[in-house]
């Protein structure tokens, strides 16, 4: 085992930090959710991560985006995760990929994933993401974030979650009014990065069927369970 | 009459001017849609409404001990 993996023993083990190479994770949209959990799969050692995002960095981001710095303002974000994993983590392959995920492109990005992680930043991507999870058969990992507050949700194929969390009618939610601080992205993606590992490794409980809605405010950590 | 007691849960902003939670005494016949006209929650605001941990819309009619958990749509990545 390489030593920058011995700190993930034994939360994880050797046996099961060696599978994590062999696994490939999809990132849809590389901005706070996006950035952290980026980081944080590459770290661990996620062999393959496709990050997903058109957009470009700009000052806006720097108070939250882990990947946004005052070098790269104007940087697609994508391909700054590409360059930042090359920096962390040479042992893992980072596929950036410059390309707006909508109905046309978004089956072809996904396919051929083991996990894929919404970090998107609309309620409508993240329903098409959870339609297309849904038909290609593969794991989504939600996460949402407003102001001081977050939500993560372990999604299967044939679960429906998606069709709870993510409303027809809604364009945007509370965030556009509540902003966006550092800590609730960093948080609430750590919170999907240890979903993915766990849906990857098959380890003890998730958030399948289930909401974790986070108050940073009042610092309540609520799990609401979700029946059909 | 009697009274159905439901306990309410509310999320993010919409615990703004509210509380968290509250264990409401409404006659029986009582709807969420009422729940919410007496908290004064518009329901178009509403994303997410579970009765007993299922979604739903707002007509849904209560019962003894029912569980509604009400949040706004969280949209930001």
């Amino acid at each position: 085992m390489l030593d920058r993996y011995c700190r993930n023993v034994s939360a994880i083990t050797q046996e099961e930090n060696s599978r994590l190479k062999s696994f490939k994770v999809c990132v849809i949209g590389c901005g706070g959710l996006g950035g952290y959990v980026i980081e944080m799969l590459g770290r661990i050692g996620i062999g393959k991560i496709t990050a997903v995002d058109c957009d470009v960095f700009d000052e806006t981001n720097l108070n939250r985006q882990i990947l946004s710095d005052t070098t790269n303002i104007g940087q697609n974000k994508a391909l700054a995760a590409l360059d930042r994993m090359g920096k962390v983590n040479p042992d893992i392959v980072v596929n950036g990929v410059n390309l707006r995920f909508d109905s046309t492109s978004g089956k072809q990005i996904l396919r051929g994933h083991d996990v894929v992680v919404d970090a998107l930043d609309n309620p409508q991507s993240k329903r098409l993401a959870g339609d297309l999870c849904e038909k290609l058969n593969i794991p989504l990992v939600h996460g949402a974030i407003a102001g001081w507050y977050g939500q993560v949700s372990t999604v299967y194929p044939g679960d429906g979650t998606m069709d709870t969390l993510c409303k027809d009618g809604f364009s945007f939610g509370i965030e556009k009014e509540l902003g966006n601080p550092p800590f609730t992205p960093a948080l609430m993606a750590a919170i999907q990065t240890a979903e993915v590992v766990k849906v990857l490794l098959n380890k003890e409980e998730t958030l399948r069927s289930k909401i974790l809605h986070v108050d940073l405010l009042t610092m309540d950590f609520d799990v609401l369970e979700l029946k059909k | 009459m009697i009274d159905l007691k439901v306990e309410v849960r509310l999320f993010a902003t919409f615990r703004k001017g509210r509380e968290k939670k509250y264990f409401l005494d409404v006659p029986e016949g009582s709807k969420i849609s009422d729940i919410l006209d007496m908290l004064k929650i518009n329901s178009q605001e509403v994303s997410i409404l579970l009765l007993n941990g299922r979604d739903g819309n707002a007509s849904r009619p209560l019962s003894n001990s029912d569980v509604l958990a009400i949040f706004p749509p969280v949209g930001g990545g």
